[in-house]
Protein backbone atom coordinates (compact mmCIF):
# COMPACT_ATOMS: atom_id res chain seq x y z
CA UNK A 1 0.00 0.00 0.00
CA UNK A 2 1.27 3.37 -0.66
CA UNK A 3 2.09 5.82 1.89
CA UNK A 4 -0.70 7.96 3.33
CA UNK A 5 -0.23 11.56 2.46
CA UNK A 6 -1.19 13.76 5.26
CA UNK A 7 -4.02 16.04 5.54
CA UNK A 8 -2.80 19.34 6.27
CA UNK A 9 -4.89 21.44 8.24
CA UNK A 10 -5.62 25.29 6.60
CA UNK A 11 -5.24 28.38 9.17
CA UNK A 12 -8.40 30.42 8.51
CA UNK A 13 -9.88 33.55 10.60
CA UNK A 14 -12.75 33.55 12.28
CA UNK A 15 -15.67 35.98 11.90
CA UNK A 16 -19.62 35.72 12.71
CA UNK A 17 -19.38 32.16 13.06
CA UNK A 18 -17.71 31.28 9.77
CA UNK A 19 -14.10 30.59 9.06
CA UNK A 20 -13.51 33.11 6.10
CA UNK A 21 -9.72 33.44 4.23
CA UNK A 22 -9.16 36.93 4.58
CA UNK A 23 -10.50 39.78 2.88
CA UNK A 24 -6.71 40.65 2.14
CA UNK A 25 -5.54 37.15 0.18
CA UNK A 26 -2.67 37.68 2.17
CA UNK A 27 -0.57 34.59 4.17
CA UNK A 28 2.26 34.18 5.95
CA UNK A 29 4.10 30.80 6.50
CA UNK A 30 4.92 30.15 9.90
CA UNK A 31 8.41 27.75 10.07
CA UNK A 32 10.13 25.51 12.51
CA UNK A 33 13.36 24.38 11.95
CA UNK A 34 13.07 25.53 8.33
CA UNK A 35 9.81 23.10 7.80
CA UNK A 36 6.99 24.81 6.80
CA UNK A 37 3.41 24.59 9.61
CA UNK A 38 0.95 25.99 8.37
CA UNK A 39 -0.13 29.40 6.77
CA UNK A 40 -1.52 31.84 8.03
CA UNK A 41 -3.94 34.95 7.46
CA UNK A 42 -2.49 38.66 7.21
CA UNK A 43 -5.84 39.91 8.55
CA UNK A 44 -6.64 43.49 6.79
CA UNK A 45 -8.44 46.29 8.08
CA UNK A 46 -11.56 45.79 6.03
CA UNK A 47 -11.38 41.93 8.19
CA UNK A 48 -11.33 44.00 11.10
CA UNK A 49 -14.25 46.12 9.89
CA UNK A 50 -16.57 42.93 9.06
CA UNK A 51 -15.69 41.18 12.62
CA UNK A 52 -16.55 44.45 14.43
CA UNK A 53 -19.68 44.57 12.78
CA UNK A 54 -20.31 40.75 13.75
CA UNK A 55 -19.75 41.55 17.05
CA UNK A 56 -22.11 44.76 16.85
CA UNK A 57 -24.61 42.47 15.49
CA UNK A 58 -24.54 40.04 18.36
CA UNK A 59 -24.33 41.79 21.15
CA UNK A 60 -28.06 42.48 21.65
CA UNK A 61 -29.46 39.17 21.76
CA UNK A 62 -25.86 37.44 24.11
CA UNK A 63 -26.40 40.47 26.28
CA UNK A 64 -30.21 39.68 26.89
CA UNK A 65 -29.48 36.17 27.51
CA UNK A 66 -29.74 35.25 31.08
CA UNK A 67 -26.82 35.33 33.28
CA UNK A 68 -27.75 31.71 33.80
CA UNK A 69 -27.81 30.77 29.69
CA UNK A 70 -24.30 32.30 29.52
CA UNK A 71 -23.24 30.46 32.44
CA UNK A 72 -23.97 27.43 30.48
CA UNK A 73 -22.60 27.94 27.09
CA UNK A 74 -19.33 29.21 28.68
CA UNK A 75 -19.34 25.83 30.61
CA UNK A 76 -20.41 24.60 27.39
CA UNK A 77 -16.85 25.36 25.85
CA UNK A 78 -14.83 23.91 28.59
CA UNK A 79 -16.51 20.49 27.92
CA UNK A 80 -16.01 20.52 24.36
CA UNK A 81 -12.51 21.83 24.94
CA UNK A 82 -11.64 18.66 27.12
CA UNK A 83 -12.92 16.32 24.20
CA UNK A 84 -10.11 18.16 21.89
CA UNK A 85 -7.31 18.02 24.32
CA UNK A 86 -5.28 16.03 21.87
CA UNK A 87 -5.19 18.66 19.09
CA UNK A 88 -4.57 21.66 21.09
CA UNK A 89 -1.33 19.35 22.56
CA UNK A 90 -0.03 18.92 19.43
CA UNK A 91 -0.10 22.46 18.57
CA UNK A 92 1.65 23.76 21.56
CA UNK A 93 4.21 20.97 20.92
CA UNK A 94 4.47 22.53 17.11
CA UNK A 95 5.01 26.27 18.74
CA UNK A 96 7.74 24.91 21.15
CA UNK A 97 6.23 24.63 24.01
CA UNK A 98 7.54 20.96 25.97
CA UNK A 99 5.18 18.40 26.42
CA UNK A 100 4.70 18.63 30.49
CA UNK A 101 4.13 22.48 30.25
CA UNK A 102 1.86 21.93 27.06
CA UNK A 103 -0.78 19.28 29.14
CA UNK A 104 -0.74 21.94 32.17
CA UNK A 105 -1.28 25.05 30.23
CA UNK A 106 -4.52 23.03 28.29
CA UNK A 107 -5.77 22.08 31.77
CA UNK A 108 -5.60 25.14 33.35
CA UNK A 109 -7.58 26.74 29.97
CA UNK A 110 -10.09 24.52 30.63
CA UNK A 111 -10.15 25.64 34.37
CA UNK A 112 -10.02 29.19 33.97
CA UNK A 113 -13.30 28.96 31.70
CA UNK A 114 -15.24 27.10 34.19
CA UNK A 115 -14.13 29.40 36.99
CA UNK A 116 -15.27 32.60 34.77
CA UNK A 117 -18.69 30.72 33.87
CA UNK A 118 -19.68 30.76 37.44
CA UNK A 119 -18.99 34.35 37.50
CA UNK A 120 -22.03 34.81 35.30
CA UNK A 121 -24.71 35.45 37.79
CA UNK A 122 -22.62 36.79 40.74
CA UNK A 123 -21.34 39.92 39.41
CA UNK A 124 -24.18 41.61 40.07
CA UNK A 125 -25.39 40.33 43.50
CA UNK A 126 -21.09 40.89 44.55
CA UNK A 127 -20.88 44.34 42.69
CA UNK A 128 -24.33 45.57 42.11
CA UNK A 129 -25.59 47.76 45.11
CA UNK A 130 -28.52 49.62 47.04
CA UNK A 131 -27.32 52.88 47.88
CA UNK A 132 -28.40 55.18 50.72
CA UNK A 133 -29.63 58.15 49.78
CA UNK A 134 -31.24 61.23 51.26
CA UNK A 135 -34.73 61.70 49.10
CA UNK A 136 -37.24 59.46 48.92
CA UNK A 137 -35.74 57.41 45.74
CA UNK A 138 -34.73 53.66 45.75
CA UNK A 139 -31.62 54.10 44.59
CA UNK A 140 -29.50 50.98 43.16
CA UNK A 141 -26.35 50.07 41.19
CA UNK A 142 -26.28 47.58 38.06
CA UNK A 143 -22.90 46.58 36.32
CA UNK A 144 -23.99 45.95 32.56
CA UNK A 145 -21.95 45.08 29.63
CA UNK A 146 -20.27 47.73 28.00
CA UNK A 147 -20.85 46.51 24.24
CA UNK A 148 -17.99 44.96 21.52
CA UNK A 149 -15.03 45.10 23.38
CA UNK A 150 -11.50 44.45 21.03
CA UNK A 151 -9.05 42.32 23.09
CA UNK A 152 -4.96 42.04 21.60
CA UNK A 153 -4.07 38.61 23.07
CA UNK A 154 -0.82 38.19 24.61
CA UNK A 155 2.33 37.09 22.33
CA UNK A 156 3.62 34.35 24.38
CA UNK A 157 0.90 32.59 25.77
CA UNK A 158 -1.38 31.22 23.22
CA UNK A 159 -3.85 29.16 24.35
CA UNK A 160 -4.16 30.62 27.77
CA UNK A 161 -3.63 33.79 27.69
CA UNK A 162 -6.01 34.32 24.74
CA UNK A 163 -9.13 32.35 26.54
CA UNK A 164 -8.10 34.35 29.61
CA UNK A 165 -8.73 37.30 28.15
CA UNK A 166 -11.91 36.76 26.18
CA UNK A 167 -13.57 34.58 28.90
CA UNK A 168 -13.88 37.41 31.17
CA UNK A 169 -15.27 39.83 28.93
CA UNK A 170 -17.96 37.23 27.33
CA UNK A 171 -19.15 36.27 30.58
CA UNK A 172 -21.02 39.21 31.51
CA UNK A 173 -22.74 40.08 27.84
CA UNK A 174 -19.79 41.87 26.07
CA UNK A 175 -18.99 40.95 22.25
CA UNK A 176 -15.43 40.70 21.59
CA UNK A 177 -13.31 41.23 18.33
CA UNK A 178 -9.36 39.43 19.27
CA UNK A 179 -6.27 39.45 17.27
CA UNK A 180 -4.17 36.40 18.21
CA UNK A 181 -0.68 36.06 19.24
CA UNK A 182 1.33 36.84 15.95
CA UNK A 183 3.92 34.48 16.34
CA UNK A 184 2.25 31.44 17.98
CA UNK A 185 -1.32 31.78 15.97
CA UNK A 186 -2.38 28.22 15.96
CA UNK A 187 -4.03 27.36 19.06
CA UNK A 188 -6.12 30.45 18.27
CA UNK A 189 -7.93 28.76 15.25
CA UNK A 190 -8.41 25.79 16.79
CA UNK A 191 -9.72 27.36 19.67
CA UNK A 192 -12.40 29.34 17.16
CA UNK A 193 -13.58 25.81 16.48
CA UNK A 194 -13.88 24.96 19.56
CA UNK A 195 -16.03 27.89 19.89
CA UNK A 196 -17.72 27.41 16.87
CA UNK A 197 -18.85 23.99 17.96
CA UNK A 198 -20.42 24.93 20.92
CA UNK A 199 -23.04 26.90 22.08
CA UNK A 200 -21.45 30.06 21.77
CA UNK A 201 -24.02 32.48 19.60
CA UNK A 202 -22.35 33.99 16.00
CA UNK A 203 -20.39 37.01 16.43
CA UNK A 204 -19.65 36.75 20.07
CA UNK A 205 -16.24 35.60 19.60
CA UNK A 206 -14.25 36.81 16.54
CA UNK A 207 -10.65 36.20 16.14
CA UNK A 208 -8.63 37.40 13.47
CA UNK A 209 -4.27 36.69 13.11
CA UNK A 210 -2.18 38.75 11.34
CA UNK A 211 0.45 41.56 12.34
CA UNK A 212 -0.69 43.19 15.37
CA UNK A 213 1.21 46.53 14.76
CA UNK A 214 -1.43 46.71 11.54
CA UNK A 215 -4.41 45.57 13.07
CA UNK A 216 -4.56 46.87 16.37
CA UNK A 217 -5.06 50.34 15.82
CA UNK A 218 -7.77 50.19 13.57
CA UNK A 219 -9.36 48.74 16.41
CA UNK A 220 -8.37 51.22 18.48
CA UNK A 221 -9.83 54.26 16.38
CA UNK A 222 -13.09 52.32 15.62
CA UNK A 223 -16.06 54.25 16.66
CA UNK A 224 -17.87 51.32 17.14
CA UNK A 225 -15.65 49.45 19.98
CA UNK A 226 -16.53 50.43 23.21
CA UNK A 227 -13.68 49.21 24.98
CA UNK A 228 -9.88 47.75 24.55
CA UNK A 229 -8.38 44.82 26.63
CA UNK A 230 -4.73 45.35 25.76
CA UNK A 231 -1.44 42.27 26.48
CA UNK A 232 0.89 44.53 24.85
CA UNK A 233 4.90 44.90 25.36
CA UNK A 234 5.29 47.16 22.56
CA UNK A 235 5.08 50.17 24.07
CA UNK A 236 4.69 52.91 21.28
CA UNK A 237 1.93 50.60 20.57
CA UNK A 238 0.51 50.75 23.23
CA UNK A 239 0.87 54.30 23.74
CA UNK A 240 -0.87 54.59 20.55
CA UNK A 241 -3.63 52.31 21.32
CA UNK A 242 -4.52 54.54 24.41
CA UNK A 243 -4.62 58.09 22.52
CA UNK A 244 -6.72 56.62 19.63
CA UNK A 245 -8.97 55.01 22.13
CA UNK A 246 -9.77 58.83 23.53
CA UNK A 247 -11.67 59.32 20.09
CA UNK A 248 -15.05 58.17 21.17
CA UNK A 249 -13.71 57.78 25.06
CA UNK A 250 -12.95 53.52 24.97
CA UNK A 251 -12.46 52.03 28.23
CA UNK A 252 -8.97 51.01 27.98
CA UNK A 253 -7.87 48.03 30.47
CA UNK A 254 -4.35 46.87 30.47
CA UNK A 255 -4.60 42.73 30.92
CA UNK A 256 -0.63 42.44 31.23
CA UNK A 257 -0.94 44.13 34.65
CA UNK A 258 -2.64 40.41 35.68
CA UNK A 259 -0.05 37.30 35.85
CA UNK A 260 -2.40 35.52 33.37
CA UNK A 261 -0.36 32.23 34.40
CA UNK A 262 -0.93 32.36 38.16
CA UNK A 263 -4.40 30.78 39.51
CA UNK A 264 -4.40 34.44 41.10
CA UNK A 265 -5.68 35.60 37.72
CA UNK A 266 -8.71 34.08 38.86
CA UNK A 267 -10.66 37.08 40.60
CA UNK A 268 -14.06 38.59 39.26
CA UNK A 269 -12.06 42.33 39.20
CA UNK A 270 -11.23 41.42 35.42
CA UNK A 271 -14.53 40.47 34.69
CA UNK A 272 -15.79 44.02 36.24
CA UNK A 273 -13.07 46.05 34.63
CA UNK A 274 -15.18 45.05 31.55
CA UNK A 275 -18.16 46.45 32.48
CA UNK A 276 -20.60 50.22 33.12
CA UNK A 277 -22.26 50.52 35.96
CA UNK A 278 -25.78 52.28 35.82
CA UNK A 279 -27.27 53.75 38.82
CA UNK A 280 -31.02 54.37 38.85
CA UNK A 281 -32.46 56.53 41.04
CA UNK A 282 -36.33 55.25 41.25
CA UNK A 283 -38.83 57.29 42.94
CA UNK A 284 -40.61 55.38 46.39
CA UNK A 285 -43.87 57.42 48.71
CA UNK A 286 -41.77 57.90 51.31
CA UNK A 287 -41.08 61.18 52.25
CA UNK A 288 -37.63 60.48 53.75
CA UNK A 289 -38.21 64.32 55.68
CA UNK A 290 -40.77 62.38 57.93
CA UNK A 291 -38.31 60.07 59.65
CA UNK A 292 -34.97 59.41 60.75
CA UNK A 293 -34.12 56.77 58.76
CA UNK A 294 -32.87 58.05 54.74
CA UNK B 1 -52.41 49.22 -28.49
CA UNK B 2 -51.82 45.46 -28.62
CA UNK B 3 -49.65 44.13 -25.46
CA UNK B 4 -48.03 41.03 -25.37
CA UNK B 5 -45.00 39.54 -24.14
CA UNK B 6 -42.72 39.82 -27.36
CA UNK B 7 -39.32 41.07 -25.64
CA UNK B 8 -37.18 38.18 -24.74
CA UNK B 9 -35.05 39.20 -21.75
CA UNK B 10 -31.63 37.60 -22.20
CA UNK B 11 -31.37 36.22 -18.20
CA UNK B 12 -27.96 34.94 -18.71
CA UNK B 13 -26.52 38.19 -20.10
CA UNK B 14 -28.41 40.37 -17.73
CA UNK B 15 -27.01 37.64 -14.72
CA UNK B 16 -23.30 37.70 -16.33
CA UNK B 17 -23.60 41.88 -16.60
CA UNK B 18 -24.53 42.16 -12.99
CA UNK B 19 -21.67 39.96 -12.00
CA UNK B 20 -19.48 41.85 -13.78
CA UNK B 21 -20.58 44.99 -12.24
CA UNK B 22 -20.67 43.43 -8.55
CA UNK B 23 -17.12 42.28 -8.44
CA UNK B 24 -16.15 46.15 -9.24
CA UNK B 25 -15.19 48.93 -6.72
CA UNK B 26 -15.30 52.67 -6.58
CA UNK B 27 -11.93 53.87 -4.19
CA UNK B 28 -11.04 57.12 -2.87
CA UNK B 29 -12.66 60.66 -5.04
CA UNK B 30 -14.78 58.81 -7.13
CA UNK B 31 -15.94 57.05 -4.34
CA UNK B 32 -16.66 60.05 -2.29
CA UNK B 33 -18.31 61.73 -5.27
CA UNK B 34 -20.55 58.62 -5.45
CA UNK B 35 -21.64 58.39 -2.22
CA UNK B 36 -22.88 62.19 -2.40
CA UNK B 37 -24.65 61.92 -5.59
CA UNK B 38 -26.33 58.54 -3.61
CA UNK B 39 -27.66 61.43 -0.71
CA UNK B 40 -28.77 63.80 -3.06
CA UNK B 41 -31.13 60.88 -4.52
CA UNK B 42 -32.80 59.22 -1.95
CA UNK B 43 -36.66 59.38 -1.27
CA UNK B 44 -36.39 58.86 2.41
CA UNK B 45 -39.09 56.84 3.04
CA UNK B 46 -41.15 55.67 6.09
CA UNK B 47 -44.57 53.80 4.95
CA UNK B 48 -45.64 51.84 8.36
CA UNK B 49 -49.61 51.61 9.87
CA UNK B 50 -47.71 53.67 12.86
CA UNK B 51 -46.82 56.55 11.52
CA UNK B 52 -47.51 59.54 13.28
CA UNK B 53 -47.40 62.94 12.49
CA UNK B 54 -44.66 63.62 14.76
CA UNK B 55 -42.80 60.72 13.28
CA UNK B 56 -42.95 62.15 9.80
CA UNK B 57 -41.98 65.53 10.95
CA UNK B 58 -38.26 63.68 12.60
CA UNK B 59 -38.12 62.22 9.30
CA UNK B 60 -38.70 65.38 7.20
CA UNK B 61 -36.14 67.35 9.74
CA UNK B 62 -33.71 64.36 9.02
CA UNK B 63 -34.33 65.01 5.04
CA UNK B 64 -32.98 68.21 5.51
CA UNK B 65 -30.36 67.85 7.94
CA UNK B 66 -28.63 65.03 7.58
CA UNK B 67 -25.29 65.39 9.52
CA UNK B 68 -24.58 68.71 10.85
CA UNK B 69 -20.49 67.29 11.98
CA UNK B 70 -20.54 67.38 7.71
CA UNK B 71 -21.66 70.76 6.47
CA UNK B 72 -21.49 70.50 2.63
CA UNK B 73 -23.66 67.64 2.43
CA UNK B 74 -27.21 67.71 -0.06
CA UNK B 75 -30.11 67.07 0.87
CA UNK B 76 -32.22 63.97 0.06
CA UNK B 77 -33.91 64.62 -3.31
CA UNK B 78 -37.70 63.72 -1.12
CA UNK B 79 -39.53 62.16 1.41
CA UNK B 80 -42.21 59.57 0.96
CA UNK B 81 -45.17 59.00 3.14
CA UNK B 82 -48.67 57.57 3.18
CA UNK B 83 -50.95 60.33 1.27
CA UNK B 84 -52.33 61.09 5.14
CA UNK B 85 -49.29 62.74 6.36
CA UNK B 86 -48.85 64.73 2.77
CA UNK B 87 -49.75 67.49 4.46
CA UNK B 88 -47.79 67.27 7.55
CA UNK B 89 -44.45 66.72 5.35
CA UNK B 90 -45.52 69.40 2.65
CA UNK B 91 -45.53 72.01 5.40
CA UNK B 92 -42.67 71.02 6.97
CA UNK B 93 -40.97 71.19 3.46
CA UNK B 94 -42.68 73.96 2.15
CA UNK B 95 -39.70 76.48 1.99
CA UNK B 96 -36.75 73.83 0.79
CA UNK B 97 -36.38 71.78 -2.05
CA UNK B 98 -36.61 68.64 -0.75
CA UNK B 99 -39.81 67.23 -2.26
CA UNK B 100 -42.70 65.41 -0.97
CA UNK B 101 -43.51 62.22 -2.57
CA UNK B 102 -46.88 60.18 -1.66
CA UNK B 103 -47.56 56.37 -2.52
CA UNK B 104 -51.23 56.17 -3.55
CA UNK B 105 -53.67 53.60 -5.41
CA UNK B 106 -54.08 51.49 -2.38
CA UNK B 107 -50.50 51.15 -1.63
CA UNK B 108 -49.29 48.36 -1.14
CA UNK B 109 -52.12 45.75 -3.02
CA UNK B 110 -53.40 48.36 -5.73
CA UNK B 111 -56.90 46.55 -4.74
CA UNK B 112 -59.45 48.95 -5.10
CA UNK B 113 -61.66 50.30 -7.77
CA UNK B 114 -60.14 52.99 -10.24
CA UNK B 115 -62.30 55.80 -8.76
CA UNK B 116 -61.19 55.19 -5.23
CA UNK B 117 -57.64 55.52 -6.71
CA UNK B 118 -57.82 58.62 -8.50
CA UNK B 119 -59.87 60.19 -5.45
CA UNK B 120 -56.76 59.26 -3.67
CA UNK B 121 -54.52 60.68 -5.98
CA UNK B 122 -56.42 64.17 -6.17
CA UNK B 123 -56.58 64.42 -2.71
CA UNK B 124 -52.86 63.64 -2.37
CA UNK B 125 -51.96 66.44 -4.98
CA UNK B 126 -54.13 68.52 -3.86
CA UNK B 127 -52.45 68.32 -0.04
CA UNK B 128 -49.21 69.50 -1.90
CA UNK B 129 -47.42 66.48 -2.92
CA UNK B 130 -44.86 66.63 -5.74
CA UNK B 131 -45.00 63.13 -6.78
CA UNK B 132 -47.06 59.84 -6.62
CA UNK B 133 -46.35 56.55 -5.99
CA UNK B 134 -48.71 54.67 -7.76
CA UNK B 135 -48.86 50.99 -7.96
CA UNK B 136 -50.17 48.64 -10.68
CA UNK B 137 -53.11 45.95 -10.56
CA UNK B 138 -50.95 42.87 -10.65
CA UNK B 139 -54.35 40.60 -10.30
CA UNK B 140 -54.97 42.08 -13.53
CA UNK B 141 -51.66 42.33 -14.95
CA UNK B 142 -51.20 37.99 -13.91
CA UNK B 143 -54.92 37.73 -15.61
CA UNK B 144 -53.45 39.39 -19.20
CA UNK B 145 -55.34 42.10 -18.63
CA UNK B 146 -52.31 44.27 -19.81
CA UNK B 147 -54.93 47.17 -21.51
CA UNK B 148 -56.70 47.64 -17.93
CA UNK B 149 -53.39 48.19 -16.07
CA UNK B 150 -52.08 50.42 -19.41
CA UNK B 151 -55.55 51.97 -19.24
CA UNK B 152 -54.92 52.55 -15.09
CA UNK B 153 -51.94 53.93 -15.33
CA UNK B 154 -52.82 56.63 -18.07
CA UNK B 155 -55.73 57.83 -15.79
CA UNK B 156 -53.76 57.88 -12.89
CA UNK B 157 -51.30 60.27 -15.27
CA UNK B 158 -53.79 62.11 -16.15
CA UNK B 159 -54.97 63.15 -12.84
CA UNK B 160 -51.48 64.09 -11.90
CA UNK B 161 -51.20 66.30 -14.92
CA UNK B 162 -48.37 69.05 -14.54
CA UNK B 163 -48.69 69.49 -10.86
CA UNK B 164 -46.85 65.91 -9.76
CA UNK B 165 -44.15 63.22 -11.42
CA UNK B 166 -46.33 59.84 -11.46
CA UNK B 167 -43.67 56.62 -10.66
CA UNK B 168 -45.08 53.79 -11.13
CA UNK B 169 -44.57 50.55 -8.98
CA UNK B 170 -44.35 47.35 -11.07
CA UNK B 171 -44.06 45.11 -7.50
CA UNK B 172 -41.46 42.90 -9.63
CA UNK B 173 -41.44 40.60 -6.64
CA UNK B 174 -44.91 39.50 -7.60
CA UNK B 175 -44.72 39.35 -11.94
CA UNK B 176 -42.29 36.66 -12.12
CA UNK B 177 -40.02 36.23 -14.85
CA UNK B 178 -37.61 38.88 -15.93
CA UNK B 179 -40.15 38.76 -19.28
CA UNK B 180 -43.20 39.84 -17.21
CA UNK B 181 -41.18 42.40 -16.19
CA UNK B 182 -39.92 43.79 -19.04
CA UNK B 183 -43.41 43.93 -19.78
CA UNK B 184 -44.86 45.40 -16.65
CA UNK B 185 -41.98 48.25 -17.81
CA UNK B 186 -43.24 49.11 -21.19
CA UNK B 187 -46.55 48.82 -20.44
CA UNK B 188 -45.81 51.52 -17.46
CA UNK B 189 -43.47 53.75 -19.58
CA UNK B 190 -45.91 53.93 -22.64
CA UNK B 191 -48.89 54.84 -20.43
CA UNK B 192 -46.94 57.67 -19.38
CA UNK B 193 -44.57 56.94 -16.18
CA UNK B 194 -42.32 59.49 -15.74
CA UNK B 195 -40.13 56.76 -12.87
CA UNK B 196 -40.77 53.23 -13.09
CA UNK B 197 -40.30 51.77 -9.47
CA UNK B 198 -39.22 47.94 -8.38
CA UNK B 199 -40.96 47.58 -5.41
CA UNK B 200 -43.49 48.48 -2.51
CA UNK B 201 -40.73 46.92 0.10
CA UNK B 202 -43.67 45.42 2.02
CA UNK B 203 -42.87 42.14 0.65
CA UNK B 204 -39.82 39.90 0.92
CA UNK B 205 -38.64 40.09 -2.66
CA UNK B 206 -37.66 43.71 -3.36
CA UNK B 207 -35.33 45.93 -5.36
CA UNK B 208 -32.35 43.77 -6.64
CA UNK B 209 -29.29 44.80 -9.59
CA UNK B 210 -30.48 42.15 -12.40
CA UNK B 211 -34.52 43.19 -11.98
CA UNK B 212 -33.20 47.16 -11.99
CA UNK B 213 -31.21 46.08 -15.29
CA UNK B 214 -34.32 44.57 -16.58
CA UNK B 215 -36.17 47.84 -16.11
CA UNK B 216 -33.17 50.10 -17.64
CA UNK B 217 -32.93 48.39 -20.61
CA UNK B 218 -36.21 49.08 -20.68
CA UNK B 219 -36.03 52.85 -20.07
CA UNK B 220 -33.02 53.20 -22.35
CA UNK B 221 -35.15 51.29 -25.72
CA UNK B 222 -38.04 53.51 -25.07
CA UNK B 223 -35.09 56.55 -25.23
CA UNK B 224 -33.73 55.25 -28.39
CA UNK B 225 -37.11 54.80 -30.37
CA UNK B 226 -38.85 58.17 -29.06
CA UNK B 227 -35.89 60.38 -27.61
CA UNK B 228 -38.00 60.46 -24.06
CA UNK B 229 -36.33 59.93 -20.92
CA UNK B 230 -37.91 58.05 -18.13
CA UNK B 231 -36.60 57.76 -14.41
CA UNK B 232 -35.95 54.90 -12.70
CA UNK B 233 -36.48 54.03 -8.66
CA UNK B 234 -35.01 51.12 -6.75
CA UNK B 235 -36.28 50.57 -3.61
CA UNK B 236 -36.35 48.03 -0.87
CA UNK B 237 -33.46 46.45 0.24
CA UNK B 238 -30.67 48.73 -0.91
CA UNK B 239 -29.32 49.74 2.82
CA UNK B 240 -25.41 49.83 2.35
CA UNK B 241 -23.38 52.29 0.54
CA UNK B 242 -21.29 49.64 -1.55
CA UNK B 243 -25.04 47.88 -2.73
CA UNK B 244 -26.09 51.42 -3.83
CA UNK B 245 -22.86 52.46 -5.45
CA UNK B 246 -23.36 49.03 -7.57
CA UNK B 247 -26.99 50.82 -8.71
CA UNK B 248 -25.50 54.22 -9.70
CA UNK B 249 -22.59 52.21 -11.47
CA UNK B 250 -25.33 50.27 -13.52
CA UNK B 251 -27.09 53.55 -14.45
CA UNK B 252 -23.96 54.80 -15.52
CA UNK B 253 -23.19 52.34 -18.06
CA UNK B 254 -26.95 51.48 -19.36
CA UNK B 255 -28.02 54.59 -19.53
CA UNK B 256 -25.04 56.86 -19.59
CA UNK B 257 -24.86 60.16 -17.24
CA UNK B 258 -27.93 62.20 -18.40
CA UNK B 259 -29.42 59.86 -15.54
CA UNK B 260 -27.06 60.40 -12.62
CA UNK B 261 -29.45 62.77 -11.66
CA UNK B 262 -31.74 63.07 -8.85
CA UNK B 263 -34.38 64.34 -11.36
CA UNK B 264 -34.00 60.49 -13.19
CA UNK B 265 -32.71 58.49 -10.23
CA UNK B 266 -33.82 57.72 -6.97
CA UNK B 267 -33.05 55.28 -4.12
CA UNK B 268 -36.08 54.36 -2.29
CA UNK B 269 -34.87 53.43 1.59
CA UNK B 270 -34.93 54.25 4.91
CA UNK B 271 -31.72 53.29 6.60
CA UNK B 272 -29.36 53.65 3.25
CA UNK B 273 -29.00 57.51 4.69
CA UNK B 274 -27.12 56.34 7.43
CA UNK B 275 -24.66 54.07 6.21
CA UNK B 276 -23.89 56.38 3.55
CA UNK B 277 -23.28 59.08 6.18
CA UNK B 278 -20.83 56.58 8.32
CA UNK B 279 -19.24 55.98 5.07
CA UNK B 280 -18.42 59.38 3.90
CA UNK B 281 -17.28 60.19 7.77
CA UNK B 282 -14.89 57.04 7.32
CA UNK B 283 -13.85 58.89 3.69
CA UNK B 284 -13.10 61.73 5.89
CA UNK B 285 -11.21 60.57 8.99
CA UNK B 286 -10.74 57.50 8.27
CA UNK B 287 -12.46 55.62 10.96
CA UNK B 288 -14.78 52.86 10.93
CA UNK B 289 -17.86 55.03 12.49
CA UNK B 290 -20.89 53.83 14.80
CA UNK B 291 -24.24 53.87 14.24
CA UNK B 292 -24.44 55.65 17.71
CA UNK B 293 -23.69 59.02 16.64
CA UNK B 294 -26.14 59.54 13.67
CA UNK B 295 -29.65 60.62 13.83
CA UNK B 296 -32.09 57.62 14.04
CA UNK B 297 -34.72 58.32 10.95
Amino acid sequence: MSKRIKILKTYKIFIDGKFPRTESGRYTQLKKDNIPLANVCLSSKKDIKNAVLSARNAFESWSNKSAYNRSQVLYRIAEMLEGNKNQFLEELILQGVDSKKAILEIDQSIDRIIYFAGWADKINPIFGSVNPVASSHFNFTILEPMGVVAIVAPEDSSLLGLISSIIPVIVSGNTTVSIASEKLPLCAISLAEVISNSDVPNGVVNIVTGEKEELAPHLAQHMDVNALGLNLENKVLKDKMVFEATNNLKRVVDISQYNIQESEFEAPYIVKNFMEAKTTWHPIEKDFTSSNKY
Amino acid sequence: MKLHLKTKVDKLGIDDRVSRITKRSLKSEAKFQGLKMILSMIDLTTLEGMDTTKSVEQLCYKATHLHKELPDLPNVAAVCVYPNMVKTASNFLKDCEVKVASVATAFPSGNSSIEVKIQETNEAISNGADEIDMVISRGKFHSGEYNYVFDEIATIKESCGNHARLKVILETGELGDYDHIRLASEIAIKAGADFIKTSTGKIKSAATLPITLVMLEAIKDHYYTTGKMVGMKPAGGISNSKLALQYLLLVKETLGNLWLDKHWFRFGASSLANDVLMQILKQKTGFYQSNNYFSKD
